[in-house]
């Protein structure tokens, strides 16, 4: 067992393929938004789509070589791949699915998914989360030596998710296989990944850990896809060693970044606070604008103020009696917002 | 005025449903259901009967054994002229079966194009058992490998992909994955397929010709006695009539229970199953 080393250049419909990714007994995350070859990915690694140039080792063991023609069928890969919809066999129990992947260890793989109980049912009859674990039970079944994972959290309910996520984490740390899974969720590629690749239109922007791409997004696409609010506008030197931005929306910020020209202000919502008058606190930034929505997230509320969304904890929304159409100021710190090229 | 639109729908299908049952029914009112065996008795529906049986039987399982592979894989593989093949098979369910038969000559007769290879083997086919056969294959056969494509088509392709992964070559995906899936659209083309050869008359009449006990299946018998014993012509066509009906249904179930989301769900308790 050992490195996955993965390089394709493949034509889809809209745009080139082109990654190259080297995964060791970690789990990358390849996030993007729907239809930017994430899913490609998978497929080549796995055999089921024959890119037209490439390399696809694991260890010393090539699976797929356009150069020296060589390209193994699925069947000879030795990989667990978890699809979007888990595609389990309509017409096998839970055991017959989790045994067409390898007999040896069925009795184990069920005990240790909790599924045992479900054993002569079939997959119609299964909950989303029943039917996650039966198909990660056969993935595994053939001992792979790669886990390519689907958006593994896509098919299930935000109740579900939650409970789903944490497992899968634990899982994936246990097995300690290169896995490689795809999702367009940030928070779930945060949540289980190592390290996170963000793919766009084939390639891949930025890949680091997701603390890495908070602190420092290369662009103004991976800065609103980890979450961050995004204000366009133009940069010029301020006093103070600071960049001011003229924001597009109106007003305008201050920045610890250097930058001038055209850029896109990052500022995440839980760096945003909230008061009903211009507070005199150190904060440099203050948007006034009126309250277009409040959106309960359990003990926290995301609130929108003109252009920013900014996300408060329940108790300091019951506090400042927040309501919609109201005024209210939001504050940041300069040192809280990243300026980056706008993509 | 207001009920003049609905009341022409009604008319419309009162006058189709008596127009099409109304020749059914006179045959089940001149043979009674008594009547029926006993005429079956006679020698030459006998015959009749067993002719029909066995070449249909025969036809059938070579339909299944070379149609089901060639509709799966057509159904998964996508080539050039890929439309040319499927239209060409599909043919012989536009072309008139009097067409069919001259054309089963032309090509397996005594002077047909293959007939000196045949003679060289020792084979003659036309008015033999196997030309009947071979009639009853090429009308019938367009009709299971239809149902069989359409099928192969509707599963899911991330089944069999994922049978792969999973470590299964393509023939063990086959007959694990694509085959249980669609069975029950197979069923339903396979049962359309054997109406349709055991109801074989034009192409079978030109190619293997209307000799009792040898070629002369049922629709044959019933036209040939016709003249001289109405009673078992009868007696013939109200049987082929019950099992039509037989497998009309039978062929709407297979379809329903294809269509179901989940075909084969079974009411196995989930708990205590270990």
């Amino acid at each position: 067992m050992g490195t996955l080393s993965v390089s394709l250049d493949h034509a889809l419909r809209a745009f080139r393929l082109a990654v190259e990714l080297d995964v060791g007994r970690e789990t990358l995350a390849l996030v993007g938004p729907s239809g930017t070859g994430k899913s490609s990915v998978l497929r080549a690694v796995a055999g089921l789509l024959a890119p037209g140039r490439g390399r696809v080792a694991v260890g010393a063991e090539t699976w797929l070589d356009t150069e020296r023609g060589i390209d193994l069928p699925p069947e000879r890969r030795s990989v667990g791949l978890v699809f979007q919809d888990y595609a389990l066999f309509p017409h096998l129990d839970v055991r017959g699915n989790v045994a067409f992947g390898g007999r040896d260890r069925v009795g184990e793989l069920l005990e240790r998914f909790r599924i045992s109980h479900l054993a002569a049912v079939r997959p119609g009859s299964l909950s989303g989360g029943e039917r996650q674990r039966v198909a990660l039970a056969r993935a595994l079944a053939r001992e792979p030596e790669v886990l390519l994972l689907d958006e593994p959290l896509s098919a299930l309910d935000t109740h579900t998710r939650g409970v789903v996520r944490g497992e899968l984490a634990e899982l994936l740390a246990e097995l300690h296989l290169p896995s490689v899974l795809v999702t367009h969720d940030f928070e779930d590629a945060a949540a289980l990944a190592d390290r996170v690749g963000v793919l766009v239109d084939g390639r891949v922007l930025q890949l680091g850990t997701a603390a890495e791409l908070l602190a420092a997004p290369a662009d103004s696409f991976v800065a609103s896809f980890t979450g961050a609010n995004l204000l366009p506008g133009t940069a010029r030197p301020a006093a103070g060693g600071l960049t001011e931005v003229v924001l597009d929306s109106g007003g305008s910020a201050h920045s610890t970044d250097g930058a001038g020209g055209r850029v896109g202000l990052a500022v995440y919502p839980w760096e945003i606070a909230l008061a009903r008058a211009e507070p005199g606190d150190s904060a440099l930034n203050h948007i006034r604008g009126e309250v277009r929505s409040l959106v309960p997230l359990g003990n926290r509320v995301r609130v929108r103020v003109g252009p920013l969304t900014a996300e408060i904890t329940a108790a300091s929304a019951a506090r400042l009696a927040l309501a919609e159409g109201e005024p209210v100021v939001a504050s940041f710190k300069a040192t809280a917002t990243r300026l980056v090229p706008l993509s | 005025m207001r009920r003049a639109f609905p009341l022409l729908l009604a008319l419309s299908l009162a006058l189709a449903l008596a127009f099409l049952a109304l020749p059914l029914l006179a045959i089940f009112l001149r043979v009674s259901p008594a009547e029926l065996v006993a005429q079956l008795g006679d020698e030459r529906a006998r015959e009749a009967l067993l002719v029909s049986l066995k070449t249909s039987l025969v036809a059938h399982a070579l339909i299944l054994a070379v149609g089901t592979p060639a509709a799966y894989l057509l159904a998964t593989r996508g080539f050039r002229g890929r439309g040319l093949v499927v239209t060409l098979l599909e043919l012989p369910l536009v072309l008139p079966p009097a067409v069919a038969g001259l054309g089963l000559l032309a090509a397996f007769g005594r002077s047909g194009l293959l007939g000196e290879e045949l003679s060289a083997l020792g084979l003659e086919i036309p008015f033999t058992q196997i030309a009947v056969v071979l009639a009853i294959c090429f009308v019938a056969s367009p009709f299971y490998i239809r149902a069989g494509i359409a099928a192969f088509e509707s599963i899911d392709p991330a089944l069999p992909a994922a049978a792969r992964t999973l470590g299964a070559a393509p023939a063990r995906v086959f007959a694990r994955v694509s085959l249980p899936l669609a069975l029950g659209g197979l069923g339903a083309g396979s049962t359309l397929a054997f109406a349709r050869g055991l109801g074989e008359f034009g192409a079978t009449i030109m190619f293997a010709g209307s000799l009792p006990g040898r070629t002369q299946t049922a629709p044959l018998a019933i036209y040939d006695v016709l003249d001289e014993d109405l009673e078992v012509a009868l007696a013939l066509g109200a049987l082929l009539v019950v099992v039509s009906i037989a497998i009309l249904v039978g062929a709407k179930l297979l379809t329903s229970w294809a269509r179901s989301p989940s075909p084969s769900i079974t009411l196995s308790a989930p708990s205590g199953s270990r």
